[in-house]
């Protein structure tokens, strides 16, 4: 079959990552034909900055060299220009009057800078700063040269005033306006940003307007709407961008300031369609890398013709690059109705700090001299996380949370022999190495290259500051919206609501009507739907085995060398000899080499073999023992400690409410792992505050406390309330339980689920409103109806049907 | 004697799961894969020995249980980026029964 013609015209970022993510979802789909204006391969233009200030080399900013094109069968047409489109006989005409023909057209042409009309604006020695060749001039005039003007103190001025300052110019900047960045800085930080460049010998002129650019055969200087006069033997335009429209205008296209197009990426003639800075987008149009990231993932999707991404626009970040400034500036940051400001000063360390709240939301964030918390806040932003219990140290960063692994580390600052991924045991010159020889952009591509980060997730900040500081400030890519994992676009909470909403009862159906574009999931997916459809359809949904880890399909915990581990329930923490008996028993007829005493009290058999499984669980279960659940996404334990029954501090029967609790609890799955614990009294004996729920026992009654962690980020629970009697215990964690069932993210444990949401949406749903509390302790009861039946029971009772625990066939023995 | 050694039938292995053949030098995992397509691989993950006989199996591909490691049924090899590679065993099927050519194992105890 011939294949189709794929145009694009544009050989810069936003072409050529449309051009990398198209190939690696449809590779052989297209014979591929690229327009370059400039004489190149592809470069990193964000990294011209470092370039002009003489930091980095031009090798080191090529993204694809000419053989990059030639290996992937890519004609690459390079210093030619793209004069016209033909869209009734699908074919571009280039500047030699040859004729292109195309299936499908990529327009990709990206922005032009500026020029203001001046007076003396074509005189020679005046530049833009856009791209290679605006570079080589200016660094040229360095060499002949002392002085120059750069009109323009937003973001692509100041960098270039910064290469031009390092490269021996004297250098004055002319601003329209009296802050800097006044798009992305508030007038405090635009000041200490000012004073800061000021302190390296960068001179300002501002709020000034430049009325004329001087000179007879070069230019000399320029002059201010206010009569002065400033001598510059080089002046830089860098006032703005506009999206570069004029050929798609020619050939009829729809154009407003933009390209316009729909959430595809499409143009309004379907067989075209546009990417990069040359696109308007729910009219919006953008200057920076990270939404063109987004986009060509999207637009790629659709050439490839899997036609299901879409593209709602991109929430975007700043950061300055000039070595040895730290800006950072993300979101609305003006404020404005119901905005609440939180401002930390500090004049003399020259940190200064601004997070802008909306409800308990943080919707935009200034950061100067500080800026290693700019990702954590930028995730925050893009999760919608309700940071109203972070409110007293949000502005002090994600280190004062207290994350004892990693506590107040900072990426730059560690050597390359530093482990950054305690999981994987990965070190910080490994990622570096990854990303600079793989060219990797983004956290998902770090991840599958070393594995840092894929594991716990603790480092990720970490990571994410390394891929930062590693490209240059602009490449962390943090998509605005997480799809449940590869095979989909749809995030978890769309996949829930789906599946409520349009009645869907199997995998295999969620899988089609959301259109899953594998064939039955992967290894992330395929749990996920299985735990949302039986959380959705209690007692009518047929769990599917195979789509479970292997752990909760087996029943025990896989250990390193594929032997199990069998941890039988003990109530509450409660055992007795005839148990212990049975326990004792079973190690010595299966030659069970290790017996441990878990941390959540109970007793942990060790090595046993996957087809003794089933005999062990009849033994077990002949003394009355039943599944403890250690190897599910379930309720786990409840520990306990003696209380008033023994203990001469005890204030209520923790035992027995803990036993109660387990007896309630027992059986259900969760999104993840669920661990209660119950203390006789404050002095928490059962350290009932770093469990997923925890119950403190009072004189005059009990304390309730949720969301606590003991793992990789210890965190200590939030009282969610506190009860008078029992009933209330087992009504309120009921509902808790369901809540938490029904509303967190497949994986997600109760501590990051309550972060995201917040306890007052906790609170209002499970202790102000008594109605909805009963409802939901009634639907968790009803699930559990049908969950409470012991699994090593059917299995053992089974025997020999069971036969997937032993050998389909021995051979040569 | 035949090459062929019939281990059982497609039917006794449940759809996009796995059995093992247990011989005296090594273990084979037996894959029932979408479409009843029938895969035997070495049971070891190249990364850290993992059984891939427990793993999820999705698409034309298992996943380790220990660590992720996603490996390609049809030819052993580890998904990029991870590098590796398991061996494969040709699989036939006859009236509905599974048979393995283990002409390349050793199937005397004792004998290495």
């Amino acid at each position: 079959m011939k294949k189709e013609r794929l145009v694009v015209i544009g050989n810069g970022m936003a072409g050529m990552r449309t051009v990398e993510e198209l190939l690696q979802v449809a590779p052989d789909l297209y014979d591929i034909t690229v327009f370059g204006a400039e004489p190149y391969g592809n470069y990193n233009r964000i990294l011209l900055s470092p370039v002009l200030a003489g930091e980095k080399t031009l090798d080191e900013i090529m993204l694809n060299d000419l053989a990059w094109y030639t290996d992937h069968g890519i004609e690459l047409i390079a210093g030619r220009k793209v004069v016209g489109i033909d869209r009734r006989a699908h074919t571009v005409i280039d500047d030699k009057g040859a004729a292109t023909p195309y299936d499908r057209l990529l327009i990709a042409t990206g922005s032009d800078p500026v020029l203001l009309p001046l007076p003396g604006k074509d005189l020679p020695g005046v530049v833009t700063f856009r791209d290679l060749a605006d570079v080589d001039a200016m660094v040229r005039a360095c060499e002949d040269f002392t002085k120059a003007v750069v009109i323009g103190g937003g973001l692509l001025g100041l960098e270039a005033a910064n290469g031009l300052l390092k490269r021996g110019m004297a250098v004055t900047v002319v601003h329209l306006v009296d802050t800097l960045m006044e798009r992305q800085l508030d007038p405090h930080a635009g000041r200490m940003l000012q004073q800061s460049l000021e302190a390296r010998g960068l001179r300002f002129a501002l709020p000034a307007q430049t009325e004329a650019i001087l000179g007879d055969d070069r230019v000399r200087g320029v002059r201010l709407k206010d009569g002065r006069e400033i001598e510059a033997d080089l002046v830089v335009m860098a006032v703005g961008i506009r999206p570069n429209i004029a050929l798609a205008r020619s050939g009829g296209l729809h154009c407003e300031r933009g390209i316009v197009v729909g959430d595809t990426l499409q143009t309004f003639d379907p067989r075209i369609y546009a990417v990069g800075e040359c696109v308007q987008h729910r009219g919006q149009v953008y200057g920076l890398v990270a939404p063109l990231f987004d986009q060509a993932k999207v637009c790629a999707n659709h050439l490839a013709l899997l036609g299901y991404a879409i593209y709602r626009g991109s929430l975007i970040s700043t950061k300055l690059k000039v070595t040895g400034i730290d800006l950072f500036s993300a979101g609305a940051f003006q404020g404005g109705d119901g905005a609440e400001d939180i401002v930390f000063r500090d004049e003399t360390r020259g940190v200064y700090k601004k997070l802008v709240l909306h409800d308990n939301r943080l919707t935009g964030a200034v950061l100067y001299g500080d800026t290693v918390d700019g990702s954590w806040y930028f995730r925050l932003m893009r999760d919608g996380t309700d940071v109203a219990a972070l409110r007293e140290t949000l502005v002090f960063g994600q280190s004062y949370l207290g994350d004892p692994g990693h506590g107040g580390a900072s990426a730059s600052a560690l050597a390359d022999d530093a482990e950054i991924c305690g999981c994987n045991g990965v070190a910080k010159g490994t990622i570096v190495k990854a990303i600079t020889t793989n060219k990797l952009f983004t956290l998902d591509e770090v991840r599958a290259h070393t594995k840092a980060s894929s594991s716990c997730g603790s480092c990720t900040g970490l990571v994410e500051q390394i891929i930062a500081s590693t490209l240059g400030g602009e490449y962390t890519k943090t998509p605005s919206e997480k799809p449940l994992c590869p095979c989909t676009d749809h995030t978890h909470a769309e996949t829930r609501q789906t599946i409520v909403a349009q009645k869907l009862k199997t995998i295999a159906d969620v899988m089609a009507f959301m259109e899953w574009r594998t064939p039955n999931g992967c290894q992330k997916c395929r749990p996920a739907l299985n735990y949302y459809l039986l959380c959705a359809w209690p007692g009518e949904y047929v769990d599917d085995s195979q789509s479970r880890f292997i752990n909760e399909r087996a029943h025990a915990n896989i250990q390193k060398d594929g032997t199990y581990s069998v941890i039988p329930r003990m109530w509450g923490g409660i055992t007795n000899p005839k148990e212990l008996r049975a326990i004792a028993d079973v190690a010595d007829k299966f030659r069970i080499p290790t017996v441990k005493v878990t941390g959540g009290q109970r007793i942990d058999l060790l090595g046993v073999r996957k087809e003794d499984l089933p005999a062990v669980w009849r033994d077990l279960n002949a003394a009355g023992l039943v599944s403890g659940h250690a190897y599910g996404k379930a309720l786990r334990t409840v520990k306990t400690c003696v209380g008033s029954e023994w203990c001469r501090f005890g204030t209520q029967d923790s035992t027995a409410m803990g036993i109660a609790l387990e007896k309630m609890t027992w059986g259900s799955w969760t999104p993840h792992k669920v661990k209660m614990a119950v203390s006789g009294c404050p002095r928490n004996c059962a350290e009932a505050t770093i469990k997923d729920f925890g119950v403190v026992a009072v004189e005059s009654g009990w304390e309730l406390h949720v969301g606590g962690n003991g793992g990789v980020k210890v965190r200590t629970t939030e009282l969610l309330c506190k009860v008078a009697t029992p009933e209330e215990v087992m009504e309120y964690c009921g509902a808790f339980l369901q809540l938490y069932r029904e509303e967190a993210r497949y994986l997600e444990r109760t501590a990051p689920w309550l972060e995201r949401v917040g306890l007052a949406y906790v609170r209002a749903h499970v202790v102000e409103d008594a109605k909805e509390r009963k409802a939901l302790h009634a639907r968790f009861l009803f699930s559990q109806s049908f969950s409470q039946t012991d699994p090593w029971g059917e299995r053992a009772a089974e025997i020999p049907v069971r036969s997937e625990y032993a050998p389909l066939k021995v051979v040569g023995v | 004697m035949s090459k062929w050694t019939v281990v059982g039938r497609v039917e006794d292995i449940p759809p996009l799961g796995a059995r093992v053949v247990r011989t005296p030098t090594l273990d084979i995992a037996v894959f029932r894969a979408v479409g009843d397509r029938i895969f035997a691989l070495e049971d070891r993950c190249p990364h850290r020995g993992g059984p891939l006989s427990q793993g999820i199996v999705h698409g034309g591909r298992v996943t380790c249980p220990l660590h992720d490691w996603c490996i390609e049924l049809a030819a052993g090899e580890a998904v990029a980026p991870d590098q590796g590679s398991v061996r494969t065993f040709p699989v036939r099927i006859t009236d509905g029964q599974i048979e393995l050519d283990l002409d390349r194992v050793t199937l005397r105890a004792g004998a290495a």
